[in-house]
């Protein structure tokens, strides 16, 4: 045991060792702080076996802050080492497992739990519902995904991380990298899968039956139906994922040929497979920060979301469309003509759909009585920028041209336009936006608004000139290049620009941390003058159980209209009833450590780990299946819940 | 959540709770994911059905009567189900539980002849890493079996929970729900029995 720990946590490497020690330093400091101030069991009730949809929100979105963090060191370390030309700062070893970790956890890691994370908190909310249809599962969703981020994360201390880039493609990712680090990739991202699934399960379910009562589909607000397309999915899109990493598990350490040409194998199955998740996986993500941009819009416009009814025509349109382009993301692998221009043809067929709803945005602005808050500034600095992101994606499914562009600078930088114009500035906006209903205050706005010049700014600073530097032909995933190449000024600029990002993500944090300081306490629930149910809880911060009384809907932006009409509710007038509410669970959280320590063993092909692993999953699952009847959950009493209204109401 | 029983007694019991009727709509989503797993493992097989260096080919060792008996066996199991459901619905819980038994006896004789199978193929040198056309035979003849051991495993839970506490709509729910399982399997049987051992003789 001691040599296998020997063996394999990473020491020789002083930026790792570095890594270690903080990491270290950073438990040490937690489990102290946690046993000084007596919070280990407020940390177990109150949020590790938690249900309430809107802690596991907020879970989610602590975990993705840290893996933007996480991720954004990868990046920046990238761009320190292209700064200039026969740089030695990274070996071209340590940067192929850097850019690899970094797009890994960008997408998997911090871009779909994020937003994950507000659909977690909102969406319940806009439905007008008090939780989500399987509560259990959700605390479920949220471990298995924990744990899946936290297996792959160690590899960079423990054996060494993935090398194959974020594709991982075969034959590369299994004879060409033959330590541990691929087989981090292939359980951590199937075991966090298996938490995206439950969650794509739990929305559909939970939107399609819980909708509060006059609440039709037409009349659900955009970004509950963005969570729904998404939610089927990804319910349709991951299974695909999951056989995908099984095969090349399986190859990797039983001995199957899948994609090994001498056994009988093809290699282009694995490219196929994984597109035909990956396209839909960057709708999975793009979807959900489209509802977020309506939502703002519509709320800091003072208008109904422009062209509704076509902007959800649009949303199931993409839905099919995106299941149908995946060969283009190898145009240049050797499909013939005919293909090719099948998947030319869908790609651009899916630009119709994606600027429809361009058109809904600008609309809605038009004649609109605008506040520029924070919120709605990174609304509107998403609008032209993605644009971009969109026009460069055209020409890159136009196939004869993509053999110019295809694996440079170019198709970098459009991915970060979309990536991040689209996806990480809907997370920012819809962070800030929705920030008083987790938090109860909202986020300084002289700070956000800093933070947004920032990394706006930087953003484009750092990837413009990457559409140059694709003209100029520099080749995507190389660790450097020499001065004859002319590359390298362009490559300052763009690192100037990364460093600005930089900068606004930390003063981002530094506001989290200033406005629960300083920022003013909100004293009703309707932060924003807002339209969707969300903001019609009583408080700020809504209690455990949302709503004492479950709004009725005749109309779109319900809430909206509930104030339009004065329905003024008077205090003695409303009869409460007990509300039924469910229990707290710890079974999910086991079973999400025993996950963790099957796919560990895995890793390692350490068989006795993997095997003990998987009995306790499964003993887990026997439990739940044997005790689901003492799962009651308990009933909010009406004095109980009239107290905690009347004192909101003292508060207000 | 949890509402008491608020639809008329016309309603099946597994219907009549709100909690039963979420679960069994989330359960044909699952069944959904689940079309598109079993989709894509029939993909892999097919796209490397030719990958067949070094090893027998299918037609050399197949027994298609062995298989057709365990395809009759899976049917049946399948039909044997479906009457525990229709004794469910009669609230009569002895026969229910009698015909869930003999729908377990029916896909444990279906495993038994599954495993026999794979031992004998592996006999005749087709086995896991012989090659890719095994590999992925495997993998989906595999994954398929491994859901009807999760099954019975699952339905022995169930048939033990329903003897301790009489049918409620709790446990008339988790019946339902197998059995809808169970008829899933068999559906995707019909495609494996079809796909690759009667394609596998003729090709
Ligand atoms: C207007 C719609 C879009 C079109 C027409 C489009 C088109 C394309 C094409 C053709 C490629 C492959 C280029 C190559 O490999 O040479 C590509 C790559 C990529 N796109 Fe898009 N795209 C669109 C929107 C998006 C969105 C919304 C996202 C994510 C939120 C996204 C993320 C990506 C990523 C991550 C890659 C790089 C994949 C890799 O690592 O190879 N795209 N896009
Ligand atoms: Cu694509």
């Amino acid at each position: 045991m001691f040599d296998f720990i020997k063996e394999n946590l990473i020491l020789d490497e002083p930026l790792i060792v570095g890594a270690n020690v903080s990491i270290l330093l950073t438990l040490i400091g937690l489990i102290f702080a946690l046993t000084y101030y007596k919070k280990w069991k407020w940390l177990w009730t109150e949020w590790i076996t938690t249900v309430d949809h809107k802690k596991i929100g907020i879970m989610y979105i602590i975990a993705a802050l840290l893996m933007l963090f996480r991720g954004g060191v990868d990046a920046l370390l990238m761009r320190a080492q292209l700064t200039v030309p026969n740089n030695e700062f990274l070996s071209s070893q340590h940067y192929n497992e850097i850019f690899t970790t970094h797009g890994t956890i960008m997408i998997l890691f911090m871009a779909m739990p994020f937003l994950l994370g507000l659909m977690n908190v909102v969406v319940p909310l806009q439905l007008g519902a008090r939780d989500v249809a399987y509560p259990y599962l959700n605390n479920l969703s949220f471990w298995s995904f924990f744990f899946g981020a936290i297996l792959f994360n160690i590899s960079f201390v423990f054996g060494g991380s993935p090398d194959a880039g974020w594709t991982n493609y075969a034959p590369l990712a299994i004879e060409g990298s033959p330590g541990p680090g691929i087989n981090y990739y292939l359980l951590g991202l199937q075991i966090s899968g298996i938490g995206t699934l439950l969650t794509g399960i739990n929305f559909i379910v939970t939107i399609i039956k819980m909708r509060a009562p006059g609440m039709t589909l037409l009349r659900m607000p955009m970004f509950s139906w963005t969570t729904l397309i998404t939610s089927f999915i990804i319910v349709f899109a991951f299974p695909i994922l999951t056989v995908s990493l099984a095969l090349m598990t399986f190859d990797r350490l039983f001995g199957t040929h899948f994609f090994t040409l001498t056994g009988g194998g093809n290699v282009m199955l694995w490219s196929n497979f994984f597109w035909l998740w990956g396209h839909p996986e960057v709708y999975i993500v793009i979807l959900p920060a489209f509802g977020i941009f309506s939502e703002v819009i519509a709320t800091f416009a003072r208008k109904t979301l422009f062209g509704f009814k076509s902007m959800i025509l649009s949303l199931v349109v993409i839905s099919f469309l995106s299941f149908l382009v995946w060969v283009h993301h190898f145009f240049t692998m050797g499909g013939s003509a005919a293909v090719n221009n099948v998947f030319s043809i869908t790609t651009m067929a899916i630009a119709i759909p994606t600027g429809i709803k361009i058109f809904n945005w600008l609309g809605t602005l038009y004649k609109g009585r605008i506040q520029f808050t924070t919120a709605m500034m990174w609304a509107l600095a998403f609008i032209p920028t993605f644009i971009i992101g969109g026009v460069t994606g055209v020409m890159l499914g136009m196939a004869a041209a993509d053999f110019q562009y295809h694996n440079n600078y170019f198709l970098v930088a459009h991915f970060h336009y979309t990536l991040i114009a689209g996806v990480v500035f809907a997370c920012f906006a819809g962070f800030i936006y929705w920030y008083p209903k987790m938090f109860g205050h909202k986020m300084n706005e002289r700070l956000g608004k800093l933070a947004l010049w920032f990394f706006t700014i930087g953003f484009n600073v750092c990837f413009l000139p990457q559409f140059l530097l694709g003209f100029a032909g520099m080749p995507r995933r190389v660790y450097t290049y020499v001065p004859e190449d002319g590359w390298t000024a362009l490559n300052v600029v763009s690192t100037i620009g990364a460093i600005g990002m930089g900068i606004g993500f930390l003063i981002l944090v530094y506001n989290v941390n200033y406005s629960w300081r300083h920022a003013k306490r909100e004293t009703t629930g309707d932060a924003w003058n807002g339209r969707t149910l969300e903001w019609a809880t009583t408080t700020a911060v809504p209690p455990h159980y949302n709503f004492a009384v479950i709004p009725e809907v005749s109309e779109i932006d319900a809430f909206w209209h509930i104030k339009q009409q004065k329905k003024e509710m008077k205090e003695e007038s409303i009869s409460y009833e007990p509300i039924h509410m469910p229990s707290n669970a710890s079974t999910p959280f086991l079973m999400s450590v025993l996950f963790f320590v099957a796919g560990f063993g895995l890793v390692f092909a350490l068989w006795w780990m993997a095997v003990l692993g998987g009995i306790g999953i499964l003993a887990c699952m026997v439990v739940r299946s044997t005790s689901s009847y003492r799962d009651k959950g308990y009933y909010v009493s009406v004095d109980e819940i009239r107290e905690l209204e009347q004192s909101n109401q003292g508060e207000a | 959540m949890l509402h008491a029983n608020n639809k008329s007694l016309n309603t099946p019991l597994e219907y009549r709770s709100e909690n039963g009727r979420l679960n069994i709509f989330g359960f044909w989503i699952f069944l959904g994911a689940e079309v598109s797993l079993f989709a894509t493992l029939f993909a892999a097989y097919f796209a490397l059905k030719s990958g067949t260096v070094g090893g027998p080919l299918p037609n050399e060792v197949f027994d298609l009567t062995n298989t057709i008996i365990m395809t009759l066996l899976l049917l049946t199991s399948s039909f044997t189900s479906g009457l525990a459901i229709n004794e469910m619905r009669r609230n009569s819980v002895k026969s229910m539980i009698f015909w869930l038994v003999i729908t377990l006896l029916f896909g444990l004789a279906f495993l038994y002849m599954e495993i026999s199978e794979f031992v004998l193929l592996v006999h005749e040198g087709a086995s896991l890493g012989t090659n890719a056309h095994w590999s992925s035979f495997y993998l989906l003849t595999g994954t398929h079996g491994v859901h009807v051991s999760i099954g019975i495993g699952w339905i022995v839970l169930i048939i033990d929970q329903v003897r301790k506490r009489g049918l409620t709509p709790e446990t008339a729910k988790k019946v339902f729900v197998s059995s809808l399982y169970w008829h899933f399997l068999d559906f995707v049987w019909i495609f494996v029995f079809t796909g690759v051992y009667l394609l596998g003789m003729v090709g």
